[in-house]
């Protein structure tokens, strides 16, 4: 105890052995890391190659249908012509139009069936009112991708903040909210949604909102548990202790660090919300027509499946694809979060 | 470092007057009959207990309470280091969230610069946290992993609203230097840095607003013996250089008597002594506090003679024992004043009172039993026929019966089962305050 | 002295991770003779507790045992040789697993876990769980197994034994926990116990508790116990030999009085002067400078070179194995360190010192503004 003057508690921890254990770990926290992962999977990647294509179908469509008919009001594009479906109707051919001397129930075109023999022209072939299949199915992504995205967002939101407000605070907070988000699990999701429209309308926003709604208890479940465990940490408390304000804390600490279960779920729910909205659409609700969707066109060829299977096919392979592909990839999302969860 | 130090700190009284002169004798903190209890029961029906046998409704409420923390009171002056020490469950963490509102307690009073703790809430609480600021045991769990050093630094200054987004990084960046680590790291996220270097991120953040109090639970418990050497060097230079006050709490009492003023032990939710380091570690009087000091090993093998273990486990926290807390596992519990017993009587007494309160041995014959614990010491009296009635008991094989009629006989009829004990004691070292909870003071204080 | 009842010469255990080879051990020797308590102490990352379980041939994936040798009372546990082609496989003569489990775990060699939940199953009665230990291993009959079972119970001081078998674990205090672990490695009589950490989760006055309980167990049964540790309170209490680690090697060997009062080694030298006193104010502590480093990527020549007050620049050089430096009418002392130079013989004394204070010390220099102190 003889030595006067040591430095040696300022010492700085070395350096060694951060370094490059920093890259490491760093990247670890990051979207990159996570990505890798999922480029290391390849059913996920096939997952996410399916979802970015149906996406870019769907922005497509998005421009084509909705941009264009909202600009076309504008006198400066309607000079141009510029109207809905104005690509499709310009280079190719109209996805809601009769075609004049149209042909109906035609088969894809190497084949032959009661309607005559396929033709390049519809190459997947013609509906009950000879529209083309391929292009109505082109047109049909933008319905499945958007409303499973947004009802899944609306879901998402609905439901962490819910779920990350009752897990936070505990109590009769939790209590009232986790009893009131029950008693929507109660009902069966169809069922809601079918109220929610019949309330509502038929608007095709209001089927999405529903569904998203209807989606909020498996969200709001999933990220309670998870904020009640991270609520425990000691920085959630150490916010606390600087006073840093509840809402900051939810935001900034609780749900970024309680999130990665529920973007997997999220994943999976997009498909889940394309379904039920083919299975709405199918029965009448939802997108009407003439507007393309998937599940429109299954139920349209529910009458005439005999003479043309082709016409179920199409949009039911579809709708398989799609959902797969979301569920593919989540699978891979949650493999990737996992080892990180865990650490 | 210890030469820059106030020396009186460490010594007595006069150095702290004068280092707390300028903000007159006002202790920083005051805390008043502090209670903290925890309902023992979790979901919204669960306080119901259903009855079947029961006449009438079947069900009943009854709520059980987790007695975490019970009338503490003390002080903690301008400047010093108040050590907290105590075994697992004892309540010091409780204590400190309590005193620091991140719970709210059930009664009691917490005085810190003027107002009443545990009377603020909202705005007026948030905006109060600003002078006090507490680091954790986790080094791992404190710091949110998501972010980077510079963000987790500058928190507490942005929900005070600190300075503006510069000035921040600019502090944040000073503070790391401070706190020994490099300024570089304000990047880096908390995963690349080892045990220590995190608590030095958290004292960087407790710092960032220039707190007046920090309380410490268990700061160094994580860590290595050499780098914790690193981390209490640097709290000590950090409270001189912040102007700081400490609450140190620790389970380990060698981390305690180097860093501490003042001293106080907890049991079982209550503080059981407190006195100034040097009177406590030399002159304990609770016999707790020895007990402590005498199983904790020392690191050196010449010393490690005593190590006066105490029996038995501490007692649920739901029904602590009445009077004395301490009294179940006591060594030096008081013989009931209708017995009259010398000091070798009532230990046989007592000796043989806990085991069969605790079902210590198997049942042998009454004269084995006799020569045991008692040999040539059985006491005659009223002692003694509260004892052939034991016996008579536990020939009988009425284990439990034996071990009521001896607790009715001999320790619920003494003080400290009967008195809550709270002494002022005579300092030999130093002349700040000796609180002692023990009835072992009585006479002392009649002298007094 | 007798022969020693377990030798550990040179032991090598590696784990094989992504990221390359971590030396956990590497080349570790030392010894433990019967009715003796010895200690291997280091901090965390110093590689005992891998030491620990490579005695019992317990490491786990992705470590490996790659060399060395222990044997137990003559009973080749871990042996190696060389083949032709220049790498290490085992003997023939080693231990099959089926004898080491059958023979070696359990009945001869005991391991006591720091975490005493995690070594009982919190879904079986803890009675239950004694008894087979003791059955399998004993060989009796189910009743006799009972009866050992609470005796052992109460003689490692827990009450009521009898109405306690039947308790399930969570039941337990954490010391009792402890205490059932120890009767339960006791109770087959091994000639020796290993035991990781066992006081490190309790409360100073459980500890106090069970070291003492310890100590007159191994007295009554003569067991030889290796008592791994971090606390050098714990082994200046308890051991009679203590081995110090350091990143995967010894640093010192020596009885415990003379590891204390007689230190051979600037390790334990530092490691005591960091750690505060109990029994007597310290006002200012002597940390060790910088952290230990990665066992993947050790530095050269001596391990303790980076952090030694002492070092000099032929240890950056020379890797000092422990040797032993007593004087001739000691006990043996073994230090690894190449300050002895009369065992050495390294130049060390003319070799120039390398100044970590500095080297590895505050390397920023500390702005002043804001601050009250005069540093």
């Amino acid at each position: 105890m003889a030595t006067t003057g040591s430095t040696s508690d300022e010492v700085l921890d070395t350096d060694e052995g951060v370094g490059e254990a920093d890259s490491e770990i760093e990247s670890r926290v990051g979207w990159r890391y996570t990505l890798g992962q999922v480029k290391g999977d390849p059913t996920a990647l096939a997952g996410l190659v399916v979802i970015c294509f149906m996406s870019g179908l769907a922005a497509f469509a998005t421009l084509d249908a909705v941009v264009f008919d909202y600009l076309s009001e504008y006198a400066v594009f309607a000079q141009f012509g510029m109207r809905k479906y104005w690509i499709a109707e310009t280079f190719w051919i109209s996805p809601v139009k009769e075609p004049l001397g149209a042909r109906r129930l035609l088969p894809p075109a190497p084949l032959d069936n009661a309607y005559g023999q396929g033709t390049w022209d519809h190459p997947l072939g013609t509906d009950d009112r000879g529209r083309d299949i391929l292009v109505r199915l082109v047109y049909g992504s933008r319905i499945a991708i958007s409303v499973g995205a947004i009802a899944t967002v609306v879901g998402m939101v609905g439901g962490t903040v819910v779920g990350a407000v009752a897990g936070y605070y505990g109590g009769w907070v939790d209590d009232v909210l986790m009893r009131a988000v029950e008693t929507l699990y109660a009902i069966p999701f169809f069922i809601l949604v079918l109220s929610f429209i019949a309330v509502f309308g038929r608007n095709l926003a209001f089927v999405m909102v529903g569904v998203g709604i209807a989606s909020i208890p498996t969200f709001s479940r999933l990220i309670r548990s998870e904020v009640v465990s991270v609520r425990e940490e000691d920085y959630i408390e150490a916010a606390e202790a600087a006073g840093v304000r509840d809402r900051n804390i939810i935001a900034r600490h609780v749900i970024p660090n309680s999130f990665a279960p529920v973007l997997v779920q999220g994943t999976l729910q997009i498909g889940t919300a394309i379904l039920i909205v083919a299975g709405l659409s199918f029965l009448g609700f939802g997108v009407q027509p003439p507007t393309p969707s998937w599940g429109q066109m299954l139920s349209k060829s529910r009458g005439v499946m005999i003479e043309n299977v082709w016409f179920s096919i199409w949009p039911g392979l579809c709708i398989l694809v799609t959902v797969v592909a979301f569920n593919m990839f989540g699978d891979g999302l949650r493999d990737a979060l996992d080892p990180r969860l865990k650490n | 470092m210890s030469d820059t130090r106030d020396p009186g700190d460490a010594t007595g009284q006069a150095g702290r007057t004068a280092a707390g002169a300028s903000a007159g004798d006002d202790p920083l903190l005051r805390v008043e009959g502090l209670t903290k209890l925890f309902k023992n029961d979790s979901g919204f029906l669960s306080w119901l207990t259903v009855d079947r046998d029961a006449d009438g409704v079947p069900v009943t409420a009854d709520r059980e309470w987790v007695r975490a923390v019970e009338d503490v009171s003390f002080e903690i002056r301008r400047g010093e280091t108040l050590g907290l020490v105590g075994e697992s469950g004892c309540g010091k963490s409780t204590l400190a969230r309590t005193l620091l509102r991140l719970i709210d307690p059930t009664e009691g009073d917490v005085y810190f610069e003027g107002d009443n703790l545990a009377e603020l809430s909202g705005e007026a609480l948030r905006r109060k946290r600003k002078d006090m600021q507490i680091i954790f045991q986790d080094p791992q769990s404190s710091l949110d992993p998501r972010m980077k050093v510079g963000p987790i630094v500058e928190e507490p200054m942005r929900a005070h609203d600190m300075l503006d987004d510069e000035g921040r990084e600019e502090r944040a960046r000073e503070l790391l230097s401070r706190v020994g680590l490099d300024p570089q790291h304000y990047n880096r996220h908390p995963h690349a840095f080892s045990g220590g270097q995190r608590q030095r991120i958290n004292l960087a953040r407790a710092l960032s607003v220039n707190p007046d109090f920090v309380v410490c639970d268990e700061p160094t418990s994580a860590l290595d013996a050499s780098i914790q050497a690193q981390v209490l060097n640097t709290m000590r230079r950090l409270q001189e250089e912040f102007g700081l006050t400490y609450l140190f709490i620790s389970h380990d009492l060698s981390v305690i008597r180097h860093i501490s003023d003042r001293v106080a032990v907890m049991y079982l939710g209550e503080v059981v002594e407190l006195a100034d380091k040097e009177e406590l570690y030399e002159n304990p009087q609770h016999p707790y506090t020895q007990a402590l000091l005498d199983s904790i090993p020392v690191p050196d093998p010449r010393e490690s003679e005593t190590r006066g273990v105490l029996e038995g486990d501490v007692p649920s926290p739901i029904e602590p024992p009445s009077g004395c807390r301490f009294r179940t596992r006591c060594p030096e519990l008081i013989a009931p004043a209708e017995y009259d017993l010398t000091d070798a009587e009532w230990a046989a007494v007592r000796a043989f009172t806990r085991r069969v309160v605790r079902h210590g041995f198997e049942m042998t014959t009454q004269a084995d039993l006799e020569a045991e614990f008692f040999g040539d010491t059985r006491p005659g009296g009223p002692a003694g026929e509260a004892l052939d009635r034991a016996f008579v008991l536990l020939e009988r094989k009425e284990p439990d019966a034996a071990a009521d009629h001896l607790r009715d006989s001999f320790i619920e009829p003494s003080i400290c089962a009967r008195e809550q004990p709270s002494y002022e004691v005579d300092p030999e070292y130093g002349d700040g305050r000796h609180f002692c909870a023990c009835h072992l003071q009585r006479d002392e204080e009649l002298t007094h | 002295m007798t022969d020693p009842i377990l030798e550990v010469r040179d032991l090598q255990t590696h784990f094989f991770t992504a990221d390359g080879v971590v030396r956990a051990v590497d080349g570790v020797s030392f010894e433990v003779y019967e009715e003796e308590i010895v200690g291997i102490v280091g901090e965390s990352g110093a590689g005992k507790s891998v030491a620990a379980a490579s005695i019992m041939r317990l490491v786990e994936d992705p470590g490996e045992v790659v060399g060395g040798e222990v044997s137990f009372k003559g009973e080749p546990i871990v042996e190696f040789e060389e083949t032709e082609a220049g790498t290490r496989r085992p003997t023939d003569a080693m231990l099959s697993n089926r004898e080491m489990r059958e023979r070696i775990r359990g009945r001869e060699i005991a391991i006591i876990f720091q975490d005493p939940m995690e070594s009982l199953n919190p879904v079986f009665t803890v009675g239950g769980q004694l008894r087979e230990f003791i059955e399998i291993n004993r060989d009796v009959g189910e009743s006799e197994a009972r009866e050992i079972a609470v005796e052992m119970l109460r003689e490692v001081g827990i009450p009521e034994p009898r109405e306690r078998l039947d308790d399930y674990p969570h039941q337990f205090s954490g010391g009792m926990r402890q205490r059932v672990l120890i009767a339960m490695a006791l109770s087959c009589e091994p000639s020796l116990i290993i035991a990781d950490e066992p006081t490190t989760a309790l409360d100073v006055t459980v500890e106090g508790q069970i070291l003492e309980q310890v100590a007159d167990l191994q007295e009554k049964y003569g067991t030889s116990f290796i008592w791994v540790t971090h606390d050098l309170g714990v082994v200046a209490e308890i051991c009679d030999r203590v081995n110090v680690m350091y990143l995967g090697q010894m640093a010192e060997q020596a009885a415990v009085d003379a590891l204390f009062h007689d230190t051979r080694h600037p390790y334990t030298d530092a490691l005591l002067d960091s750690l505060p006193r109990p029994d007597r104010t310290v006002e200012e502590l002597r940390p060790i400078a910088g952290v230990m480093p990665e066992a993947i990527n050790p530095p050269s020549g001596c391990r303790f070179h980076t952090r030694c007050p002492d070092a000099r620049e032929v240890c950056r050089q020379v890797n000092p194995d422990a040797r032993d430096v007593s004087e001739s009418d000691e006990r043996p002392h073994r230090a690894a360190c190449l300050k002895h130079e009369d065992v050495f013989h390294e130049d060390y004394w003319s070799s120039p010192p390398i100044d970590n204070e500095t080297d590895s010390g505050f390397a920023v220099g500390r702005t002043d503004a804001g601050g009250s102190g005069d540093e």
